[in-house]
């Protein structure tokens, strides 16, 4: 596997990888293939038409893991990927995504990563991604995800979606189908600072009956950053969702939490919560009786808010 | 250890100066536990956040171990071995049990020895020191917590503000035992408690009874408590319930 060293960094930071990982992996860097492996079970093949993979997951495959990320070092790339998850029935397996940007230079560098997972009936997945942009130069770092996830019965799906630095425009959207008995779960952490701009959608169809829904995001909005924040729930059979938006604002920071619910039948129980404002003065004071300053008192908070 | 010099505090209530400590002259000893009690509105709380420096007073000096710290902030006051637990205690999001307990001890508490801190407030340790100090913890369980955060700091000086309130009869039989040994245990420091109950005016060296603004009554626990006993400055945990 040839990479730099700005691609293991940013490789570490989004993946937690410091080495070549254990099973499935493909790493991309700069729009080209930098190391693959497949497993007996786990296939990866790069698509014949258009950019991107496609992942495919054999039926009963258990305590797995596919590693898929992307790096992006050269400045002024711009890329749309597509790489799409075809995973088995009664799997169990981790999939590690996430995309680290390093631009130093004055053009813009962009990843639009779109992923989309066809959950066979009764597996299990959990989904980590992590974004991350760092470098000095002027040229704006922008990732702009599209998830897609069709969850067959009683299919679970677990995301865990963080982008907690140096990305200055992001536009996530997340679709999810449920069938009967699927589960998803969603938890959201976003940091934005500087004059970073953050969307985040969520559309969500509850479609099968006894299907569950549990999307919670935690934002922290810095300096004159700006996030947007839309979650659409919809219920269409028995079934019940919850969603919650708790954000915290400093400085000039502005959010904007749009949520909404519709039920289209009388057994859908649907609940939104959402709630937006600064650290509590007494959590700040709570801590410096403890000994911190007030500037670390806020970090704790927020780290712990975000965690 | 601390003395305060002249402290008063007055507040403003529709346009008119409502003065809640008014001229107070106290020294805290070494090696002492010291309980405050008095009627409600007696300006308790506030003369305990003065100390912790969340308070300003309006005017008066306080001296920490010969310092004058009037003019510290509240994490000076902390860093010099002030420590002060809260009447209601703070939830965060977010922030777990052993994280607060961490921040408390300055970052280098073991696992282990923030689990004693736990079980030293009536908690199973295995069971909490992962959870968030958020709503899902009840008022006591709060409450123990707050208490564990200010024996894993081991200051110099520690105030605590009502520890009984909002503690169920069973948890504050727990909680006297907590306050005793912190007495066995004192190490030439000083704990100053306040509080209404009987159980912990009977740990007390010293018990201070401020009405109005101002100290009634200051001595030793066998000269102070048979005066009080019966009146709202000390009540029996079942009398404070009905």
């Amino acid at each position: 596997m040839e990479m730099n060293e700005i691609q293991k960094r940013l490789i570490a930071e989004v993946a937690d990888l410091h080495d070549v990982p254990m099973g499935a992996y493909n790493f991309r860097a700069n729009g080209k293939l930098a190391g693959r492996n497949t497993t007996a079970n786990i296939d990866i093949q790069t698509k014949t038409e258009g950019s991107g993979i496609d992942i495919r997951i054999k039926d009963n495959t258990r305590n797995e893991s596919v590693h898929i990320p992307v790096v992006l070092s050269d400045s002024g790339y711009k890329e749309v990927v597509y790489n799409d998850f075809y995973i088995g029935e009664n799997c169990d397996v981790v999939i590690v995504a996430g995309c680290g940007i390093d631009n130093c230079g004055n053009q813009d560098s962009q990843h639009d990563g779109i992923h989309r997972f066809y959950v066979g009936k009764n597996s299990k997945v959990k989904y980590v991604e992590k974004h991350f942009g760092s470098g000095t130069g002027t040229g704006k770092r922008i990732l702009n995800p599209g998830t897609e996830v069709y969850l067959q019965d009683n299919s679970v799906m677990e995301m865990e979606m963080v982008q907690i630095k140096g990305v200055d425009n992001t536009n996530r959207q997340t679709t999810a189908k449920l069938n009967k008995g699927a589960k998803l779960v969603v938890r959201e952490r976003l940091l934005t600072h500087d004059n970073q701009q953050a969307v985040s959608g969520y559309t969500v169809t509850l479609d099968g009956e006894g299907s569950t829904a549990d999307i919670v995001s935690r934002s922290v909005a810095k300096e004159k950053s700006y996030q947007k924040f839309e979650v659409k729930l919809t219920g269409n059979n028995r079934c019940s969702g919850h969603t919650e938006c708790d954000s915290i604002i400093m400085d000039e920071g502005k959010i904007l939490a749009i949520p909404s619910l519709e039920a289209n039948n009388i057994d859908a129980a649907l609940i939104h919560e959402a709630a937006i404002g600064k650290i509590a003065g007494e959590q700040l004071i709570k801590l410096m009786t403890l000994g911190l300053t007030e500037h670390e008192a806020e970090e704790h908070i927020i780290n712990g808010f975000l965690k | 250890m601390l003395e305060l010099k002249n402290i008063s505090f007055d507040v403003m209530v529709n346009g008119q100066k409502k003065e809640i400590l008014k001229n107070l002259n106290i020294k805290f000893d070494n090696n002492k536990f010291i309980v405050i009690t008095g009627p409600n509105g007696s300006g308790k709380s506030t003369l305990a956040k003065i100390i912790a420096g969340i308070v300003i007073p309006t005017q008066g000096q306080i001296l920490f171990d010969e310092t004058d710290i009037t003019d510290k902030s509240i994490t000076d006051r902390a860093k010099s071995g002030i420590g002060y637990a809260f009447q209601q205690p703070v939830k965060f999001k977010g922030l777990q049990v052993y994280d607060l307990l961490k921040i408390a001890s300055k970052g280098t508490l073991s696992l282990e020895q923030a689990c004693n801190y736990l079980s030293k407030v009536g908690l199973c340790a295995g069971e909490y020191i992962r959870r968030e100090v958020n709503g899902s913890l009840s008022g006591g369980e709060l409450k123990r917590i707050e208490i564990a955060t200010i024996l894993a700091k081991q200051s110099k000086l520690s105030v605590f503000d009502e520890p009984e309130a909002g503690i169920d009869l069973w948890s504050f039989q727990n909680l006297t035992k907590i306050f005793n040994s912190m007495r066995q245990n004192i190490n030439n420091g000083t704990i100053v408690v306040i509080s209404h109950q009987e159980r912990i005016l009977e740990i007390a060296d010293e018990i201070l009874v401020l009405a109005d603004g101002k100290i009634t009554m200051q001595g030793s626990r066998d000269e102070i408590l048979p005066k009080i006993l019966g009146t709202e400055s000390a009540v029996t945990t079942c009398a404070k319930l009905n």
